[in-house]
């Protein structure tokens, strides 16, 4: 389903934290969600998801997110929020089973196709071999991989994950881009907030650029990071190579060095 | 042991000790005269030790031990928090605080129900006070301070009335009703705190998945459909409903809510909706073996089943933290 956002703002106490967002981004691509530490990324898919009031329009589909009821809501839209809670000490396939609640009705039992879902969610995030160890015995990475299979296993058209390749291995990252892509290509729209340049440029059909609460830039990744955009927005100098599939983008300096006489 | 007996195993422990509860007294009755007296009425005496003297006590042993139980294993899951246990809204505070005055103002005497009656609408204004705070603030941790403030204050002020208390054997007489005790209790107590309790237990079932759900952080769990706000409110409601009626009937009962989860937990698989039914059966099966114990130590007299309680509670607890810290949750 299409996601269309207009005029999205949120206040936090007094302060603006976004401003006149607006997007338009349409079903089965991965969109990565850039800009540095405080641009709004976090605010943007907490508004989304429906964790903070905001004001203007969100629609998926014919769906107005902010009107929804929870749980309607929680069939559309998967979110993985940035603190990473675990609470008890779960087993793997139990907490990813936790994923399943918004189509469960009040018994427990699960049905095949909840079976289904929560198999195809750990197998894509390499975790089947940890199906039964203590969730909160496994490293920060492992954890990172076992929160964001839940989102998955809710199966919904749009997936919502805050930063869900920071503190995971170099294998790993491209484990979670390439599920991240297959999920988009059954039609799913994922948004995905990156810090990792090179992941943002291979990986993600289009990028969403924030500064300071406001949208910098949206389109593709060749197109939008480009050098000047990258030293107004994080205020570095990047390395770029180009191979078959795509960018390499690796910061290598703050700008105002190379300023610098 | 296997998951799918716990809660079978915890049924038949729970019935076993009912039943012994109903056999254990200061009367010498022999087995034969019991179950008489129980349900054939018997000699006059059987009966009335029977049915109103031990049947009522064991019924609230097992009702309040449930409702003790299953409402610590809702709040821990609820706050994710190990440390939780019922008194921690401040609504067994307050109801004491309710009983105290009644007391104070010399009220007690005057019917079997003004004791719980005040007990009931001390905890109702602790309710009432909590629910205007969600509903304007809308956070678990304002209620959960709130919860805090109440306790003290109602604590303070059942100091004050102790220190303003007429007579030693007024300051006397609540001391040990605060103390917590089964003793004496009639049928017209059952009557009175069971439907309260059973409609506690009702709303708690009702906030399962939302606890399953908080497993994962409050952001989590709402976006997995989990009302916050009507969550807190079962939660809030079915903790008070449960407790304020068993404070109201019995006094305060310390450490079975804060105990029995932990000792159940690791039985379970952690989930924290699956440790509610077996939190209250461990409940009431601990209850009813600490108020059988009451009966037996001390052959003159009788202890109080909540000093009892926290005598081995307290000491077990800290056992069982040293033992498992990281087992704890």
């Amino acid at each position: 389903m299409r996601l269309i956002v207009e005029a999205l703002s949120v206040e936090l106490g007094r302060r603006k934290v976004l401003d006149g967002i607006g997007l338009d981004l349409a079903p089965g691509q991965v969109i990565g969600l850039l800009g540095p530490n405080g641009a709004g990324k976090s605010t943007l898919m907490r508004a989304l998801a429906g964790q903070v009031e905001a004001h203007g329009s969100m629609h998926l589909g014919a769906n107005d997110l902010a009107a929804l009821a929870p749980g309607l809501r929680a069939r559309l839209l998967a979110y993985l929020p940035q603190t990473r809670t675990i609470g008890w000490r779960l087993t793997v396939r139990d907490l990813v089973t936790l994923g399943r609640l918004p189509w469960r009705g009040f018994g427990r039992r699960l049905a095949e196709e909840d079976r289904n879902a929560i198999d195809r969610a750990m197998e894509m995030m390499d975790i089947v071999p940890l199906a039964n160890r203590i969730a909160t015995e496994l490293s920060g990475g492992e954890q990172v991989r076992v929160l964001t299979a839940r989102a998955v296993a809710q199966t919904t058209p749009l997936l919502i994950a805050d930063e869900p390749a920071s503190g995971l291995d170099p294998a790993h990252q491209i484990t979670m881009m390439q599920a991240l892509r297959r999920i988009a290509a059954e039609g799913a729209t994922v948004l995905v907030s990156l810090h990792d340049l090179t992941l943002a440029a291979r990986w993600c059909d289009q990028v969403v650029m924030l500064k300071g609460g406001s949208l910098f830039a949206a389109g593709k990744p060749a197109h939008i990071m480009s050098d000047d955009r990258l030293a107004e927005v994080y205020g570095v100098t990047a390395h770029r190579a180009k191979d078959g599939k795509g960018l390499i983008l690796t910061p290598v300096d703050l700008v105002e060095n190379r300023q610098k006489p | 042991m296997k998951r799918a007996l716990l809660v079978p195993v915890l049924m038949v422990l729970a019935l076993a000790l009912f039943v012994l509860s109903l056999l254990v007294g200061p009367a010498d009755l022999s087995l034969h005269d019991s179950v008489i007296g129980l349900f054939a009425g018997g000699s006059e005496a059987a009966s009335i030790i029977m049915r109103e003297i031990r049947l009522p006590r064991a019924l609230l042993g097992v009702a309040i031990g449930f409702s003790l139980g299953i409402s610590g294993a809702v709040l821990q899951g609820f706050l994710r928090n190990p440390l939780a246990e019922p008194g921690i809204i401040g609504v067994s505070s307050t109801a004491a605080l309710g009983a105290v005055a009644i007391f104070y103002s010399g009220l007690a005497g005057s019917s079997l129900y003004a004791l719980p009656a005040g007990a009931l609408i001390g905890a109702l204004i602790a309710v009432l006070i909590l629910l205007a705070l969600a509903a304007r603030q809308g956070s678990t941790l304002t209620l959960i301070l709130a919860g805090v403030a109440l306790s003290s204050l109602s604590g303070a002020l059942t100091s004050l009335v102790l220190n303003l208390s007429p007579n030693p054997f007024a300051a006397y007489e609540i001391i040990f009703w605060l103390l917590g005790s089964l003793k004496d209790r009639s049928m017209e107590h059952v009557a009175l705190a069971l439907p309260l309790m059973a409609l506690g237990w009702i709303l708690i079932a009702f906030s399962a998945r939302a606890i399953d759900a908080l497993s994962l952080g409050e952001e989590a769990a709402a976006s997995m459909g989990i009302h916050m706000g009507r969550a807190r409110l079962l939660i809030v409601v079915g903790v008070a409903l449960c407790v304020g009626a068993a404070t109201a009937v019995v006094g305060t009962i310390g450490f079975i809510g804060l105990v029995v989860p932990h000792l159940i937990r690791p039985l379970t698989d952690r989930l924290p909706s699956s440790l509610l039914l077996p939190a209250g059966l461990g409940g009431a099966a601990l209850l009813l073996a600490a108020d059988i114990a009451a009966r037996l130590i001390l052959a003159a007299g009788e202890l109080n089943v909540g000093v009892l309680t926290a005598l081995i509670g307290a000491p077990f607890f800290l056992w069982l933290v040293t033992r498992a810290r990281r087992e704890m949750l």
